[in-house]
């Protein structure tokens, strides 16, 4: 077991490589960089945009850039953002307690959702119910989070006017009051992400469920004279859910790709936004940090479904 | 019109016939700028006190919190390394210049305790040097003295080219003295005419040298106070996440009597235009939006809710179509749109004026801009009565016609004219934004009409705008035939915009395409013209050096003006929010207060 830990962690290392290398090269050989707006302003003397690209390596040909962040990125240094001249990590730390939270609610309320439907959908599966759930899971994963954020806005900011739009991180005050508010601001991301996230997993939770259900197991123990409801929570769900569990881990790095939209909409100050904004100025050390960021957390997150599935699993061995 | 028809005008105001503000108007609608119109009426002893906005409160504070939406969120709070508007707008809340720009173009005192005049012994006579007096008693938010040493270090370190700074342009032609405690001299190596640039405005603002003295130079990144700033401004800092969102609060020791109003202010960063607008207009769950880069017909829709409204500035900013002078179609020494070589078919003046007659500037303001547009203000298409005789515009394609049928241009097989077998057929290129790519349509219909094939080209803003040299699709390498843009800002001085037409500074592959000149336009007239405004101190002979200018430029058609761009703002129904279009959109926030 940890034999294959420690493999699976070197591989990690070239494959992190590679990924840098091909981030580093595709935003190098993109157009554009961040100086533009001193560009199209008389008053600012060309010379500055020049003194600057000098100064923040960009006239360097690529594999001596890629080179500087390399070392710089192997001695902990993350480079510094040229759009701010502040520190990426400094950046990404601020960033990331938000994506966690509304990532994590969203997720939870995914979970809270899913599971149940998913599983009663499952034991009574063509009827009304799982009819009007799965119509519903259809219209959930197939309309894009952009079209659901704006179209809850426009109904219950607009219209109703009961929530604001604007996502604050650092909203003042304390207490219930403060709670409150929090939630108000925050059930329209949650919402449009969790159930965007939901609906995918509801109908994956309902497959594996079916999968299960069939099994000779499951008859031995409902003619045992189990209750239904011990057969489904003992017998069932918990087999069905080992593939659910391997969906979760492997789904957790794609929320954030689904999050950057969301966080545009809602101005959530999150991670997303962070990456966006940066490659509207072609901000590289930014991109490089954050997209790097995300590549370890796929990796890793592939490595604890690995993991847990053998530990689901006991059947599966690692060599 | 010429120095004499401009003296008459300022005599005009003098005697109450006209008002400043129509003069002001006038010498915006002549391609000046209000700056410089009240520095001619200044110099011709026509007192120009700034008018200090209208202030209720009578106390300071106790004015609940100010939130604020800047939808391009504000990066960095060193002015000095501003790269837009909105870096400048949020060091604005804590920083401050000498002296700011108000609407009307006067200049006004802000850590000076007087604007300089001849009169008052601030400026020489001959030209070379402004001399500021520094109010007194004014601390930096940690209780120091502000001090004619601070001004000093900020020309230091500005002009130090190890440091970085985007202020560079302002500081480094200049030599700072410090004559006492409370008193600098700023010397110029020649007689400058336009002296209120450093320590004035979008560049002037002042930092601490007690923070930021060790971290002049390459050690520029490392000084704490960049994330912190410790200024003289109305509100001291709370705290800041760069691309998101800066906190203040209200400053108990600002200089200003009774200012300022607001207990906190937020400034929030993200998101879009259209959004933000929505945010003070629709819903008011803000009170301030920045630079609405969006379609009149959607605001008027979301100002009807009734919570907020929307302001129109003007300023200098002029959205036009450049005519390329040279080939950018064929290579000259490994460089297209080179100043070698000549366009196959702009080159010819009855072209240029066919494409002026064909670009419809009325539909254009009528139907995309709205009131964020006025074709009305522009240089080119002023009130009849101000207008100077030799530009004028006119939407005909029948006149653009008759125009190409006479100077031999005749439609072949397909319809597209042609002559010597060269076909009109142009690109015409402009950056990624609705209003544009519809005025590209219309211009593109009124061609068609007249016999011109155009095909329209969009560039990504980010791309278009960006400085990097291997890249053919930016504004400066101008492969294309016609391109559209708006220089952004509107500069206090002309002299800054007019620069973009001299010989020496055409935009070429060996100065990596920093040149300013973008049309590739040379005229041995204009560059006289030029470098006699360049010299000259006298406001009115200069005003009318650069009319003389302009309308070398209109004459050519070197340029097509299409709409002035107002700065358009929205703010809350109560809130009283000074605006300038010649200095930040933060430039008196001191003086915001709401109506109760």
């Amino acid at each position: 077991m940890s034999r294959y830990l420690i493999r699976r962690l070197l591989i990690t290392i070239p494959s992190l490589l590679g990924i840098s290398v091909a981030l580093f090269t595709i935003l190098a050989l993109a157009p554009g960089d961040p100086f533009g707006e001193l560009a199209t302003n008389p008053a600012i003397p060309p010379e500055v945009q020049a003194a600057l690209r000098a100064k923040f390596g960009l006239d360097d040909p690529i594999p001596i850039r890629y080179l500087h962040w390399l070392v710089a990125m192997l001695h902990g240094d993350w480079g510094f953002s040229f759009v701010s001249r502040v520190n990426v990590d400094t950046l990404i730390l601020q960033r990331l307690p938000t994506t966690i939270a509304v990532i994590g609610a969203a997720q939870v309320l995914a979970l809270l959702v899913a599971l149940p439907v998913g599983v009663l959908a499952a034991v009574r599966p063509y009827s009304a119910f799982d009819q009007v759930v799965s119509t519903f899971a259809l219209m959930g994963f197939s309309l894009p989070t952009f079209f659901t954020g704006i179209i809850l806005i426009l109904v219950f900011s607009i219209q109703l006017d009961w929530l604001p739009f604007v996502f604050r991180a650092d909203l003042p005050g304390s207490g219930l009051h403060w709670w409150w508010a929090e939630f108000k601001q925050s059930i329209m991301p949650i919402v449009v992400l969790g159930l965007f996230l939901g609906a995918a997993m509801m109908r994956f939770v309902r497959s594996a469920v079916l999968d299960v259900i069939r099994l000779e197991y499951v008859t031995t123990a409902r003619s045992k004279g189990l209750p239904e409801r011990a057969v489904i929570l003992k017998h069932i769900v918990r087999n069905a859910l080992i593939p659910v569990v391997t969906l979760v881990a492997l789904q957790m790095p794609a929320v954030f790709g689904g999050a950057i939209v969301t966080e545009q909409i809602f101005r959530v100050p999150g991670i997303g936004s962070l990456l966006i904004s940066a490659i509207q100025s072609n901000d590289t050390p930014v991109i490089m940090g954050v997209t790097f960021v995300f590549s370890c957390l796929v990796i890793l997150c592939n490595l604890m479904a690995d993991l847990l599935y053998g530990w689901l699993d006991p059947r599966i061995t690692y060599r | 019109m010429n120095e004499r028809e401009l003296r008459g005008q300022i005599e005009d105001v003098r005697t109450g016939k006209l008002s400043r503000r129509a003069f002001t108007r006038m010498m915006l609608g002549l391609g000046l700028t209000a700056p410089l119109a009240t520095q001619m009426l200044a110099h011709s002893g026509i007192a120009v006190a700034a008018e200090k906005p209208v202030y209720k409160p009578t106390k300071r504070g106790g004015g609940g919190p100010l939130r604020v939406l800047w939808w391009q969120a504000p990066t960095l709070l060193n002015p000095h390394f501003a790269t837009g508007t909105k870096d400048q707008d949020a060091s604005r809340i804590f920083y401050e210049p000498l002296a700011a720009w108000d609407p009307e173009g006067n200049l006004l005192p802000i850590l000076a305790a007087e604007v300089p005049t001849i009169e008052n012994g601030g400026l020489s006579e001959e030209g070379t040097s402004v001399t500021w007096k520094l109010k007194q008693g004014v601390k930096w938010h940690d209780g120091q003295p502000f001090t004619a040493d601070d001004c000093v270090f900020n020309w230091e370190y500005a002009a130090d080219p190890a440091t970085a700074a985007t202020t560079i342009g302002s500081y480094k032609d200049v030599k700072v003295v410090k004559l006492d405690d409370y008193t600098i001299k700023v010397e110029f190596s020649k007689p400058t005419p336009f002296w209120a640039d450093a320590f004035v405005g979008y560049f002037g603002m002042i930092i601490p040298k007690h923070l930021f003295g060790q971290y002049a130079g390459a050690k520029s990144r490392e000084a704490p106070a960049n994330l912190a700033p410790v200024g003289t401004g109305p509100y001291t800092f709370v705290d800041f996440k760069p691309g998101d969102v800066v906190h203040g609060k209200n400053n108990p020791n600002y200089h200003m009597e009774n200012r300022p109003y607001f207990d906190t202010i937020e400034m929030k960063g993200g998101g879009d235009a259209v959004s933000a607008a929505r945010a003070v207009l629709q819903t008011g769950e803000y009170d301030f939006a920045w630079n609405l880069q969006v379609e009149d017909e959607i605001l008027k829709r979301l100002e009807a809710s009734g919570k907020g409204r929307v302001l129109v500035t003007m300023s200098g900013n002029v959205e036009h179509i450049q005519l390329n002078n040279t080939d950018p179609w064929h290579e000259v020494d490994g460089e297209r749109s080179s100043i070698k070589s000549k366009h196959p078919y702009l080159a010819d003046p009855a072209v240029r004026e066919a494409f002026n007659l064909l670009v419809d500037r009325a539909s254009v303001h009528k139907f995309i801009y709205g009131r964020t547009g006025e074709d009305t203000a522009n240089y080119v298409n002023a009130p009849d009565k101000f207008v100077s005789k030799n530009t004028h515009y006119e939407f005909s394609v029948e006149k653009a016609t008759k125009l190409l049928d006479a100077a031999g241009w005749k439609p072949g097989a397909d319809g597209v004219r042609e002559k010597n077998g060269v076909k009109l057929h142009a690109v015409y290129q402009s950056s990624i934004n609705a209003p544009r790519q519809k005025t590209q349509e219309i211009v593109k219909q009124a061609c068609q009409k007249a016999g011109i094939s155009i095909e329209i080209k969009s560039v990504t803003a980010s791309v278009f705008f960006s400085s990097d040299v291997a890249n053919l699709d930016t504004y400066p390498h101008f492969v294309a035939d016609l391109q559209m843009y708006t220089t952004t800002m509107g500069q206090p001085d002309p002299g800054v915009f007019m620069r973009s037409y001299l010989s020496g500074e055409v935009a070429s592959k060996a100065n990596k395409f920093q040149g300013r000149n973008i049309t590739r336009w040379q005229s041995a007239e204009f560059d006289k013209l030029f470098d006699q405004a360049d010299k000259e101190l006298d406001p009115v002979k200069r005003a009318a050096l650069f009319i003389a200018m302009n309308d070398l430029v209109i004459k050519n058609v070197v340029v097509i003006p299409v709409v002035t761009r107002p700065v358009v703002t929205a703010a809350a129904k109560n809130l009283h929010a000074p605006i300038s279009g010649w200095d930040n959109n933060t430039y008196a926030l001191a003086e915001w207060y709401r109506e109760v």
